[in-house]
C-alpha cells in the first residue's frame, strides 16, 4: 500500500489549502461522521435502569467524535507534509465502477447470473481481452461453473431471473 | 506427549489430510497471484467451509494461510512483485539473485526458511498459546476492554502506513459494528429503516469487499502494467556455504518473525522488514543486501513465515486476532460455534491441538509443493488478469449471497469494495478496519459490562491492575510512532 504522506513530491506547489487532496477526502470524512453522528441524536434512548452503563447511542458518538477529531489532526499534519499527489484515475477504472452499477441493475430486473454475464464481459473486454473465446469462458462457461456448483454442492437458491428461473422451473 | 499424539491425529485422517493438501495448494495459488493473498482467499472460501466440520474449516483456512504467507516469495522472486504484502523484502535479494541466473538458489533459500520460520512458531504457538490462555482467566470485562484497546493501539502503531490514519480505520471499523439492534438494549441505530441491516453488517462482505473488490478496482488501474518474468529451471536446495551464512539470519528473524506476529498488527509485513533489516545489521556482507544476498532472502522470508504461527496465539488464547488474515480464521471459528478464549483450552484440547498440529504438517507440505512445484505455480503468474478478475467477482458476489442469501449482503461489498480502493488510494490501511469490525463487539460490550461493574463510575478502572497495564501499553504504543517520527526527521 503506498504510503502518501511522503514529502517528496508532494502537492506543495500550486494548490490553495483548501482544493488540495488532503482537504477533499478530510472534508468527505469530516461530513460523512458529522451526518452519521447527526443521525445518533434519533437514537431511542433507553430508562437508566435498562442502559447497561451507557445509553446505546452515546458509544457510536464517541466513535464519530474520535473520528472527526483524528481527521483534523490528519488534515493539520498534511499541511505541515503535503500528501503526494496520485495520478489521475484512468478510464478502465470509472469502467470497472460503471459495470459494478451495470451489474447491479441487471441483477436486479433481469437476472442475478445474467449480471454477473455482463460484468464479467464488460470488465474483460475493457481491460483488453479481444478473443472471442476466452471472453465466451468467462461471461457464460465460468458463471454457469460457479452457479452449478453453489446450487448442487452448497444448496444454494439464487435469486429468480429470466434465465434462472429456466433452471428452477 | 498426550498433546503430541493429538497434533499428529490430522496424520491418521484421510479427510483432514485431503483439506491440509487442498488448502496448502490453494493458499500457495493465492500467495503466488498479486492482488490476492491468504486474507482474500481465506475471506472468498469461508462460505465453502458451512459444509465442513469446525475442525476441517479451520485447518482448512490455516494451510491457506501458511502456504499463501510462503507462495507470495514466488513471485517475488520470478517477477519482482510480491505475491502477498508479507513477499514485499523478499523482492530487495529475490529479485537480482534470480536475475544473475540463480532463481532456483533463491526460491530454495525462501522455502527452506520460510519452513524453519514456519516450524519455529508453531513451536512457539504450541507453548505460548496455553500460557496466554491462562493468563485471561484473569481477566475480567474490564480488563478484556483495555485489551481490545491495547490490540487496535498496536495495530494503529506498528502496522503500515500513518498511524492515526490507522487509527481512524479502526474507529470506522468499531462504528460498522454498531450498525444493527444494539445487542444489550436492542435500539436500533444506523439502519435507516432497513429492516436487514437491524442484523448488523455481515463480516464476509466487508471483507470480501475491503480485500477482493477494492484489488479488483486497483487493478483496473494498473492495465499497463509490464511484469519482466525471470526463467525458473528448477528449485535448488540451498549449498552448505548457504546454510553456514544464513542459519543464524534464519534463527533470528524466527523469533523475531513469532515475536511480532503475538502483537496485533499486520504481522508479516512488518515482520518480514525488520527480518530483513536486522539481517542485514548482523551480515559480516551488508554491501551485498539489495543485490541478491540469500541472507536477505532468509531474513525476510523466516520472518514473515514465522508470524503466522505468532498471530495464532492471541487469536486462539484471548480471541483477539494478530493479523488481517487470523481475522478471517477467527471469524471462521466464530461462523462454526467455536469461541477462542481460554475455555477453549480447557474443553477443547484436541481441537486445538488438532489446529496446531496441521499448522505444522502445512509448513512441510508447502515445503514439499513449493521445492518441486514452484515451476508450475510460476505459470499461474501467467494467467492475465482481464480473466481472472471478472471470475474472482463472480465467486466473490455469489460466496457473498450465499452466507444469508441476502441481495443486500452483495451491496454491502461492492459498497465497501469501492470505500477500500479509496482508503488504500489515500493511504488509510483497510486491515484496522477489519480489526475494529471483528472486535467492535468486544470493545462496546465490555465497556459497557465494566461501567455496570464499576457503577458508571469510570475512574475505576484504575484500581484494575492488568487493565491499567494495557492502557499504559496502548499510551506506549500511540506515542511511539510519534517519538519514532521525531527521531527521523532530525
Amino acid at each position: 500500500m503506498s504510503d502518501v504522506q511522503k514529502s517528496k513530491g508532494a502537492d506543495k506547489k500550486s494548490l490553495p489549502l483548501f482544493f488540495n487532496i488532503s482537504f477533499k477526502v478530510i472534508f468527505i470524512i469530516v461530513l460523512t461522521s458529522s451526518v452519521l453522528l447527526y443521525f445518533t441524536f434519533t437514537f431511542e434512548e433507553v430508562p437508566p435502569i435498562l442502559n447497561r452503563g451507557i445509553q446505546p447511542a452515546t458509544f457510536p458518538k464517541a466513535l464519530l467524535i474520535l473520528i472527526i477529531s483524528l481527521s483534523l489532526i490528519v488534515y493539520y499534519l498534511s499541511i505541515k507534509v503535503p500528501w503526494n499527489i496520485e495520478k489521475k484515475l484512468p478510464n478502465s477504472f470509472y469502467i470497472t465502477l460503471a459495470s459494478f452499477i451495470i451489474f447491479s441493475v441487471v441483477s436486479v430486473t433481469l437476472d442475478f447470473f445474467l449480471g454477473i454475464s455482463v460484468l464479467s464481459v464488460l470488465v474483460s473486454f475493457f481491460w483488453g481481452e479481444r478473443r472471442i473465446f476466452y471472453l465466451f469462458l468467462v461471461a457464460i462457461i465460468f458463471p454457469i461453473i460457479v452457479f452449478i456448483f453453489f446450487e448442487t454442492i452448497l444448496g444454494l437458491r439464487f435469486p429468480g431471473g429470466i434465465i434462472t428461473n429456466l433452471y428452477y422451473n | 506427549m498426550e498433546n503430541l499424539s493429538l497434533m499428529l491425529a490430522p496424520l491418521l485422517s484421510s479427510k483432514l489430510m485431503i483439506v491440509l493438501i487442498f488448502g496448502t495448494l490453494f493458499g500457495l495459488i493465492l500467495g503466488v497471484l498479486p492482488g490476492l493473498g491468504p486474507t482474500t482467499g481465506g475471506a472468498l472460501i469461508l462460505p465453502f467451509t458451512m459444509t465442513l466440520d469446525p475442525l476441517s474449516a479451520i485447518v482448512l483456512l490455516t494451510a491457506i494461510y501458511c502456504a499463501g504467507t510462503y507462495g507470495g516469495a514466488i513471485t517475488a522472486v520470478l517477477i519482482n512483485t510480491p505475491g502477498t504484502p508479507a513477499a514485499a523484502a523478499t523482492c530487495l535479494d529475490g529479485y537480482p539473485l534470480a536475475q544473475k541466473g540463480e532463481a532456483g538458489r533463491a526460491l530454495g533459500m525462501a522455502t527452506v526458511s520460510s519452513t524453519i520460520g514456519g516450524i519455529f512458531s508453531v513451536v512457539v504457538l504450541v507453548f505460548f498459546a496455553p500460557l496466554l490462555a491462562q493468563l485471561a482467566y484473569e481477566f475480567g470485562q474490564p480488563e478484556y476492554f483495555a485489551l481490545a484497546i491495547f490490540g487496535l493501539t498496536m495495530l494503529a502503531s506498528i502496522g503500515e502506513g500513518s498511524p492515526i490514519k490507522n487509527l481512524i480505520a479502526g474507529a470506522f471499523g468499531i462504528l460498522i459494528s454498531t450498525i444493527g439492534k444494539d445487542f444489550m438494549t436492542s435500539i436500533d441505530r444506523f439502519t435507516f429503516g432497513i429492516n436487514e441491516l437491524s442484523e448488523g453488517i455481515g463480516f464476509i462482505p466487508v471483507v470480501v469487499g475491503l480485500f477482493a473488490i477494492s484489488e479488483m478496482l486497483t487493478q483496473s488501474t494498473l492495465l499497463d502494467q509490464i511484469f519482466n518474468r525471470v526463467a525458473l529451471k528448477a528449485v535448488k536446495l540451498p549449498s552448505i556455504s548457504d546454510y553456514k551464512k544464513t542459519w543464524i539470519t534464519i534463527i533470528r528473524s524466527s523469533g523475531i518473525g513469532s515475536f511480532i506476529g503475538v502483537l496485533p498488527a499486520e504481522g508479516g509485513t512488518v515482520a518480514s522488514l525488520i527480518g530483513y533489516s536486522e539481517a542485514k545489521r548482523w551480515s559480516k556482507n551488508p554491501e551485498e543486501f539489495g543485490k541478491g544476498s540469500v541472507e536477505g532472502i532468509a531474513g525476510a522470508e523466516a520472518a514473515n513465515n514465522a508470524a503466522t504461527g505468532g498471530a495464532m496465539v492471541p487469536t486462539l488464547a484471548l480471541g483477539i486476532p494478530g493479523s488481517a488474515t487470523t481475522a478471517v480464521i477467527l471469524t471462521g471459528l466464530i461462523i462454526h460455534g467455536v469461541r477462542p478464549g481460554p475455555d477453549l483450552f480447557r474443553e477443547q484440547p484436541d481441537f486445538l491441538y488438532g489446529i496446531f498440529g496441521s499448522m505444522l504438517i502445512a509448513n512441510v507440505l508447502f515445503f514439499i509443493f513449493g521445492f518441486f512445484g514452484a515451476k508450475i505455480f510460476a505459470r499461474i503468474t501467467l494467467v492475465p488478469n482481464k480473466l481472472l478478475w471478472p471470475m474472482i467477482f463472480a465467486v466473490s458476489v455469489c460466496g457473498t449471497y450465499s452466507l444469508s442469501q441476502s441481495i443486500l449482503d452483495v451491496w454491502i461489498m461492492l459498497f465497501f469494495g469501492v470505500i477500500g480502493f479509496f482508503m488504500r488510494r489515500y493511504g488509510f490501511s483497510v486491515v484496522p478496519v477489519i480489526i475494529g469490525l471483528i472486535l467492535g463487539e468486544l470493545v462496546e460490550g465490555t465497556l459497557r459490562q465494566s461501567l455496570v461493574i464499576f457503577e458508571g463510575d469510570w475512574l475505576r478502572f484504575l484500581t484494575r491492575p492488568i487493565a491499567v497495564t494495557f492502557f499504559i501499553l496502548s499510551l506506549i504504543a500511540l506515542i511511539f510512532p510519534l517519538l519514532r517520527k521525531k527521531k527521523s526527521n532530525e
